[in-house]
C-alpha cells in the first residue's frame, strides 16, 4: 500500500526533525559542561562557588561575588519591575479603553524586541548620571542595573499576565460583581488570586531573564568583581563575567567562563522548570 | 483607619493608570530619544559606506550585509527544523512520552540566556567544528537560539488550524501527508510566517551569542567562512569604546526602525491571520 | 437489490462510553435510507464509522463488523483511502476547504492521483450540474468558496463528493441550518443522485425523512428501535419509544 508508507515515511520524517531539533539541548548542555567541568574538579566545587576572589591571572576563581551580583540584580529588577507590569496587565485586561490598548500592545511588542545594548546604552546615559548627581556613588551600580532590567522584563511580565487574567471565565468576574463587590475589589480578591499561578509563571521567567541578561547590564553595572555593600556600589554578574572576559580568555581561565556558564545555565533550569511546573500544575 | 471600597476603587485605578502611562512614558522616551539624536545621522552615505577607522568614519554598509547574512543563515536552518517539529508536536503526537521530552526541551531551550548559547557556539562552532569567527558559526548558533520561538508559534498556528479542514481533507480520501501540505500548511503559513518573522527580529537584536561567535570584523563579508560585524555588534562596539556617538546614534536609531518594521509586518499578518 | 453494506453487531465506545449498541442494520444499493433520532443517538457516529473517519479520534473502541459489498471494512488489506473514496460524506455545516470552488471539489480527485486539467474541469462541471450548483457558479469557480452562501456552500460540498464518483454518500443532518429554498434544492438533487448512489442521510426532521427516503431506520441511544418504510414507522410504530419521538415527547 502506497498511502500507508507514504504517511509513515513523513511521520518518519518529521519525527526526526523533531529528535534534531531537541538533542540541541543535550548538545549544548554536553559541550558546555566539558569545558567548564574541568576547572571546577581542580579548584574544587565549594571553592569555586562560594571563592571570594575572581583573578584569573593569579589563578584564583571564586564566583560568589558574581553569584551575589545576578541575585541582587535580579532581586531589584523584580522589586522594581514587577508591580508596575503586574499593574499593566491589569490595566490592558480590565480598563484601558479600546483605543489605548490598541497602542499600548503593540508598544509593549516593540519594547520587547528592542535589542538589550539599546537599553544598556540609555541606562548608561541617563540612569547612572542620574545616581551618580543625586545619590553619590560612582553611577555604575546595582540600582542601575536593576532599573534598566527591571524595564526589559515588563514585556515579559506583562504579556503574560493579561494573557492569564483574560483567559479567566467571565463568571469569575460576573459573579464577583452581581454579589455587590466593586470592579477593583474584584479583581483583587477573585481574578488576581484566581490567574495566581500563571501571574506567577510570567514572575519566574522575567526572573530568568533578568538573570541571563548580558549586554545591557554591562554597560551599567561597573562590573568590579567584589561583594557590594550597598546598592549604589558597582558589581559583576554572571552573565557579565562571561561577557567580559570570553574575549581574550584562554586556558584555565576560558575554563572557568564556561563553569561560570553551567552555574548560570543549572540556576536557569531550575527556574524554567519551577515556571513549567506552575503552568502545567493548574 | 478604613478605607471605603469607593475610595480604595478610586486609588488602585489611579495607581493602575499611573503604572500604565509610566510605562508608555519610559518606552516612549527610549525611543524617541535615540531616534533624535539618530535619525539625523542616517542618510545614503551611512547606509551605503564601508565604516572606516574603527567606525568613527564612513557608514555602517558592511555591519547592515553582516546582519543580513547572519540572519539568513539562522532563519534557514532553523525553519524547516522548528516548522518539522511543531508538525510533530501538533499532528503526530498523542501526548505521549516523547511528547513531553520534545515540549520540556522546547521550553528549556526558550529559556537559555543568549550568553549561554554565545558560550556554546563559541567551543562547538567556532572551535570544535573549527568554522573559526565567521557569518556559519554566527548563523548557526542564532539557529539554535530562535528554533524553541519558531517551534512554538509554529506549533500554535498549526493548532489553530479547525479540526474539521483535516476530516474533510480525510474524508475526500486524502492521505494525512496530502490533507497536511495541500490543507493545513496552507491555512497555518501566515502564523507560521509571524514567528519566523518575530526570530528575525531576535536576530537582528542579537549582541552577545553573536559577538562570541561571528566575531567583530568591520570588512565587508564575502563568503559565509568570513567573521563579520552584526549592526547591533556594532552599536555596542562604538557605544562602550566612545568610538563615536554619532554613528552609535544612527545605528541604533536604524536598529529601532528595523524592529519597528518587523512588528508591523508581523501584525498585520497576525490580524489577516485572525479574521 | 443486493446489500451495499451490512452492519453486524456494530457496538461502538468512546473512552468507557458507548455510544452504539450492537446495531443491525442492512443497506440496499442505491437506496436513499434516512437514519433519525434525537440527539447523542449515535447517528453520526455510525455515518463517521462508514467511512472510517472515526480512524482520527482517539481512544474509540469498535466491536462487531461492517460488510460493504460483502467484504469487512476494516480488513487489514482494505485502504481507507480507497474506501473513503468510494464512500463520500458530506457534513454537517457546510465545510469548504479554504480553496477556490474548483479547488474544493477537484480536491478529492486531485489526491487520488495525478489527473488532467480537462479531464478536472470535466468532472468539476458535472458535479456542479448533479449538485444543481452549475448556472450560479459556472463564471466564477476561482473564487474563494467561503464567498458562497450558506446554501450554496453545502450544495458545494455535496459536489464535492459527487466528483470523487462515489458508490456511497453520507449525509449528516446537511440543511440544519438552511433556508428552505437551499433544502428545496438539496432534497430535489438527492432523488435525481439516488439512480447512481447510495445514499445513508441523516435527515433534519421527521417531515424530511418522509418526504426523500425509500427506508427509514430509528435510532435511540446508540440502538436500533425500528426499519422501514417512512409510512410505516412513522404512521403506524411497532415500538412505543418511536411513536413517543414522532409527537414530540423527546428529541
Amino acid at each position: 500500500m502506497k498511502n500507508g508508507f507514504k504517511d509513515k515515511l513523513s511521520e518518519r520524517v518529521f519525527l526526526a526533525l523533531a529528535l534534531s531539533s531537541i538533542s540541541a539541548i543535550a548538545l549544548i548542555t554536553v559541550f558546555i559542561v566539558i569545558q567548564g567541568a574541568p576547572i571546577i574538579g581542580k579548584v574544587g566545587l565549594r571553592d569555586f562557588i562560594f571563592g571570594m576572589t575572581w583573578a584569573p591571572s593569579q589563578g584564583k576563581f571564586g564566583i560568589f561575588p558574581m553569584i551575589i551580583g545576578s541575585l541582587s540584580v535580579t532581586l531589584g529588577a523584580v522589586v522594581l519591575g514587577v508591580p508596575v507590569g503586574i499593574c499593566g496587565a491589569v490595566f490592558l485586561a480590565e480598563f484601558a479603553p479600546a483605543a489605548v490598548r490598541n497602542l499600548f500592545r503593540p508598544a509593549i511588542q516593540l519594547l520587547a524586541g528592542i535589542p538589550s545594548v539599546v537599553y544598556g546604552f540609555w541606562g548608561l546615559i541617563f540612569i547612572v548620571p542620574f545616581i551618580r548627581d543625586n545619590l553619590g556613588g560612582p553611577g555604575l551600580s546595582i540600582l542601575a542595573g536593576s532599573i534598566v532590567l527591571a524595564i526589559m522584563i515588563l514585556p515579559t511580565i506583562i504579556t503574560i499576565s493579561e494573557v492569564q487574567i483574560l483567559a479567566l471565565p467571565r463568571q469569575y468576574k460576573e459573579g464577583a460583581l452581581a454579589l455587590g463587590m466593586t470592579h477593583w475589589q474584584a479583581i483583587y480578591s477573585v481574578q488576581l488570586p484566581a490567574a495566581k499561578s500563571g501571574i506567577v509563571a510570567a514572575v519566574v521567567l522575567g526572573i530568568g531573564r533578568a538573570m541571563g541578561e548580558t549586554m545591557a547590564v554591562i554597560m551599567v553595572l561597573g562590573n568590579a568583581p567584589g561583594i557590594p555593600t550597598s546598592i549604589l556600589d558597582p558589581v559583576r554578574t554572571l552573565t557579565t563575567n562571561i561577557g567580559i572576559e570570553m574575549g581574550y580568555a584562554a586556558g584555565d581561565h576560558r575554563q572557568a567562563l564556561f563553569a561560570t556558564g553551567i552555574v548560570l545555565f543549572v540556576i536557569i533550569m531550575i527556574l524554567n522548570i519551577t515556571a513549567q511546573f506552575i503552568t502545567r500544575k493548574k | 483607619m478604613k478605607i471605603s471600597a469607593r475610595t480604595s476603587e478610586k486609588i488602585a485605578k489611579t495607581l493602575i493608570w499611573t503604572a500604565a502611562v509610566f510605562v508608555l512614558a519610559v518606552l516612549m522616551f527610549i525611543i524617541l530619544y535615540i531616534l533624535v539624536k539618530g535619525l539625523p545621522v542616517i542618510n545614503w552615505g551611512f547606509l551605503t559606506q564601508v565604516p572606516r577607522s574603527m567606525g568613527r568614519e564612513g557608514g555602517v554598509s558592511s555591519t547592515i550585509v553582516g546582519t543580513l547574512m547572519v540572519t539568513s543563515v539562522a532563519v534557514l536552518i532553523a525553519a524547516p527544523f522548528g516548522i518539522g517539529t511543531a508538525f510533530y508536536l501538533a499532528e503526530y503526537t498523542k501526548g505521549g512520552f516523547i511528547t513531553r521530552v520534545i515540549r520540556f526541551s522546547a521550553e528549556s531551550l526558550a529559556g537559555i540566556p543568549s550568553i549561554v548559547y554565545g558560550l556554546f557556539g563559541f567551543i562547538f562552532f567556532v572551535i570544535y567544528l573549527d568554522l573559526g569567527w565567521s557569518v556559519l558559526s554566527g548563523g548557526l548558533t542564532l539557529a539554535f537560539m530562535i528554533l524553541p520561538t519558531i517551534i512554538r508559534t509554529s506549533e500554535e498556528a498549526i493548532r489553530s488550524v479547525p479540526k474539521i479542514y483535516r476530516e474533510v481533507s480525510f474524508s475526500l480520501s486524502a492521505t494525512k501527508t496530502q490533507t497536511i501540505f495541500k490543507v493545513v500548511l496552507p491555512s497555518a503559513l501566515r502564523g507560521i510566517a509571524n514567528g519566523i518573522i518575530l526570530s528575525i527580529g531576535r536576530c537582528i537584536a542579537e549582541t552577545a551569542a553573536v559577538m562570541l561567535t561571528a566575531g567583530s570584523a568591520l570588512r565587508m563579508s564575502r563568503s559565509l567562512f568570513d567573521p563579520t560585524r552584526t549592526m547591533a555588534v556594532h552599536f555596542y562596539i562604538l557605544a562602550v569604546e566612545g568610538i563615536s556617538m554619532e554613528n552609535a546614534y544612527g545605528t541604533a536609531a536604524l536598529l529601532i526602525i528595523i524592529i519597528f518594521l518587523i512588528n508591523v509586518v508581523a501584525n498585520t499578518l497576525v490580524n489577516r491571520f485572525v479574521r | 437489490m443486493p446489500d451495499k453494506f451490512k452492519i453486524e453487531k456494530l457496538s461502538f465506545y468512546f473512552k468507557d462510553k458507548r455510544v452504539i449498541n450492537s446495531l443491525d442494520l442492512s443497506i440496499r444499493a442505491n437506496e436513499i435510507l434516512s437514519v433519525l433520532g434525537p440527539a447523542n443517538s449515535g447517528i453520526t457516529t455510525l455515518l463517521r464509522t462508514l467511512n472510517r473517519l472515526c480512524d482520527t479520534d482517539h481512544d474509540v473502541r469498535i466491536e462487531g463488523d461492517i460488510l460493504m459489498d460483502g467484504k469487512s471494512i476494516f480488513a487489514p488489506d482494505i485502504s481507507v483511502t480507497e474506501l473513503r473514496r468510494k464512500v463520500g460524506m458530506v457534513f454537517e455545516v457546510p465545510t469548504p476547504l479554504p480553496l477556490s470552488i474548483f479547488d474544493n471539489i477537484a480536491y478529492g480527485l486531485r489526491v487520488g492521483g495525478r489527473i488532467g486539467k480537462k479531464e478536472a474541469a470535466e468532472r468539476v462541471e458535472y458535479a456542479l450540474r448533479t449538485a444543481a450548483l452549475w448556472d450560479e457558479v459556472k463564471d466564477r469557480q476561482h473564487i474563494p468558496a467561503m464567498s458562497l452562501s450558506g446554501g450554496q456552500q453545502q450544495r458545494m460540498c455535496i459536489a464535492r463528493v459527487i466528483a470523487m464518483d462515489p458508490q456511497v454518500i453520507l449525509i449528516d443532518r446537511s440543511c440544519s441550518g438552511l433556508d428552505p429554498i437551499s433544502t428545496a434544492k438539496i432534497e430535489e438533487s438527492l432523488s435525481q443522485l439516488k439512480e447512481r448512489f447510495t445514499i445513508i442521510l441523516a435527515p433534519h426532521n421527521v417531515q424530511q425523512a418522509i418526504r426523500v427516503s425509500d427506508r427509514v431506520a430509528f435510532m435511540l441511544m446508540g440502538s436500533l428501535v425500528e426499519e422501514g418504510t417512512g409510512e410505516k414507522v412513522f404512521g403506524d410504530p411497532d415500538d412505543r419509544r418511536t411513536s413517543d419521538y414522532i409527537t414530540g415527547r423527546f428529541g
